[in-house]
């Protein structure tokens, strides 16, 4: 594919899509990774989110205890060497539930991010590119969105749509796609003034040729930055909306949702319940925005 | 300056049409039937249709859209499907309430914040700047619900040092008033520590490498003087501007808060809209909150205005 379109005789003076220059974009692309994984807070970042990822796929096959099922026994048994984690309202095991309720949340939140950024890195694109009156209509669309909590809008939509879980990642997602679609557009406006754009221009390349060929590739690195920023955005977002009670349903062993259950008996000294999840959460966000960070200063360099 | 007021306002006003629109359409385009929607669908047809009916969502919808507009004009928004009262003094009563939590919120956020900042950016690449920028990323990715859970858990229980609900009794003085809502204001501040102090130390580090912070330094102006008469008004442009984006998000953030320890604000007067699909309530309840960004984005714009005179000359958008 990229062959076939190299342009023929005009000289191009910045990055088209020869294979020198795809071959060089690849090295740039290892070196950059090569820095990265000499970064600390990455690798603890990633080992965070694979070792979810394993307990998430492998579910109930290394959890000690049936995640769903009670045991019977009076609930909310203090932490034991039995129950590491104690046991909840209903007595099932807080430490099995904990590890397996990264499953739906490690599917729902990509999805949104990657939807969102999709959807935003498409308007964002349009936006600085065409400029006018196109532009001038979306970005007051846009500016209207940002006026609104992302949180509260959601909330409205899942009470009008009724919540399941693709609901979830197309409200999450498109709401998102405002705030992707303003930094891609700045993007873009910074590098349509740049010679190459000018030179396709000349050459009489089409709209779409330059927007998906020649400017895309070079946005490409804050597109990927703002991917994995929306999806630590996601996860917050999802969970506090399971929290809510309008995100993920029961018997999802998911984490908002589990301390949404359990938070009022905290007072009671019930802390077990609540904390465990609370705690997973947080090293969930914390690990990818220590990736998300890492990734951006690496491009910045 | 006075341009600069009317053009911003003007664009207000259609930032605000463009809202109530996007409102409008969720509670009226997406689903096909709002009786049904509400009632589930369970309910018995003519119970529907009479819903309809008494809610006028049996209209065409353009003028359901011409009516909600116009609602929005004279700022009649309806009566609650729960309570039969005007849902708008319901409303503002309930940010007034929220406005308190997140108001002691702010004011514990922006002083440390910026001091945080200030202080990375001086230091800039040295361990105390590291330590400032990786606590902020790490603190402001945390939802607010699970750092109310752990204060509550490690502060409230475990310790006892403060109440674990925020509402307190009828008759209590202010600084009783202020010790209830500490915890959930801490909470949410721990979330905006990370915004605030990156954009003022962002701020601050373009300004310190600037010609004219390097000559007043040549002049002899001590660090101080210098800090005080040039940097600071200029570094701390983008921080005011994330402050006032940062006002409007606490709304949404409040709502978990405002769960976890039980305080009667918006939040609260949100979930319980929703649980009831009382979707005036909650109509009015995002326009209001849109409304308070906009207006603190407004004061942010005339702030940042005074503090750098370039501003106001920038008429390009």
């Amino acid at each position: 594919m990229v062959d076939s379109i190299a342009p023929a005789p005009l000289p191009t003076p910045a990055p088209t899509t020869g294979t020198a220059t795809m071959s060089e974009r690849s090295r740039a692309r290892r070196e950059m990774l090569l820095v990265l994984v000499k970064r600390p807070a990455f690798i603890i970042g990633l080992i965070v989110i694979l070792g979810w990822i394993v307990c998430a796929v492998l579910g109930d096959k290394i959890t000690p205890y049936d995640p769903f099922n009670a045991f019977f026994l009076p609930g909310h048994q203090p932490p034991s060497a039995q129950h590491l984690f104690g046991t909840d309202r209903l007595g099932r095991d807080v430490l099995s539930r904990v590890m397996v309720g990264s499953r739906d949340v490690l599917v729902v939140a990509p999805l949104a991010a990657l939807l969102g950024v999709g959807v935003g890195t498409l308007l964002g694109l349009v936006m600085g590119y065409y400029r006018g009156i196109v532009d001038d209509i979306l970005s007051r669309v846009v500016e209207a969105f940002l006026a609104l909590p992302v949180i509260l809008v959601a909330l409205l939509t899942l009470v009008v749509l009724g919540s399941s879980s693709i609901v979830v990642v197309f409200v999450v997602g498109l709401l998102f796609a405002p705030i992707v679609a303003r930094t891609v557009r700045s993007a873009v406006l910074s590098e349509r003034q740049l010679d190459y754009v000018t030179a396709a221009k000349l050459r009489g390349e089409t709209g779409l040729f330059i927007l998906s060929q020649e400017i895309f590739p070079n946005v490409l690195g804050p597109t990927v930055v703002e991917l994995t920023v929306r999806f630590g955005y996601a996860i917050f977002t999802v969970a506090t909306l399971s929290f809510l009670g309008v995100g993920l349903q029961p018997p999802s062993p998911d984490w908002g949702l589990s301390v949404s259950q359990e938070y009022a008996n905290m007072i009671a000294g019930v802390w077990w319940p609540t904390l465990f999840p609370a705690l997973a959460i947080a090293s969930t966000v914390i690990a990818v925005n220590l990736n998300a960070d890492s990734l951006q200063s690496v491009l910045n360099e | 300056m006075a341009r600069f007021i009317a053009r911003r306002l003007v664009l207000a006003l259609i930032t605000l049409w463009l809202l109530a629109t996007i409102v409008f359409i969720i509670t009226n385009v997406l689903p096909d039937n709002v009786g049904r929607t509400i009632l589930g669908p369970f309910a018995p047809q003519e119970t529907v249709d009479a819903l309809n009916e008494r809610l006028g969502t049996n209209r065409p919808i353009l003028i359901r859209y011409v009516d909600s507009l116009r609602g929005l004009v004279t700022l009649d928004f309806g009566n609650s499907f729960v309570s039969g009262k005007a849902v708008l003094p319901q409303v503002v009563g309930a940010v007034g309430r929220s406005a308190k939590l997140a108001g002691l919120a702010l004011l514990i956020t922006i002083p440390i914040s910026i001091a945080a900042g200030l202080y990375a950016a001086r230091r800039r690449d040295r361990t105390a700047d590291r330590a400032i920028v990786l606590l902020g990323v790490t603190l402001s990715s945390i939802p607010e619900f699970v750092t109310g859970t752990i204060l509550v858990v490690v502060v409230g229980v475990q310790l006892g040092w403060l109440p674990v609900l925020a509402t307190a009794p009828e008759t209590a003085d202010i600084p009783t008033q202020i010790r209830f809502l500490l915890m959930p204001a801490i909470a949410m501040a721990i979330v905006y520590f990370g915004y605030i102090a990156r954009m003022t130390r962002a701020g601050t580090i373009e300004v310190l490498q600037s010609d004219y912070t390097r000559t007043a330094l040549m002049k002899g102006l001590t660090t101080g003087q210098t800090m005080r008469r040039h940097v600071l008004r200029n570094a701390l442009v983008p921080t005011v501007a994330v402050i006032a984006v940062q006002i409007g998000y606490l709304f949404g953030g409040i709502i978990a808060v405002e769960k976890i320890f039980n305080y009667n604000g918006m939040g609260s007067t949100m979930l319980f809209a929703a649980q009831h699909k009382d979707l005036p309530m909650l109509t009015a309840g995002v326009i209001v909150i849109g409304l308070v960004y906009m207006l603190a984005t407004l004061t942010a714009d005339l702030i940042m205005a005074w503090m750098n005179p370039l501003i106001r000359m920038d008429t390009e958008r």
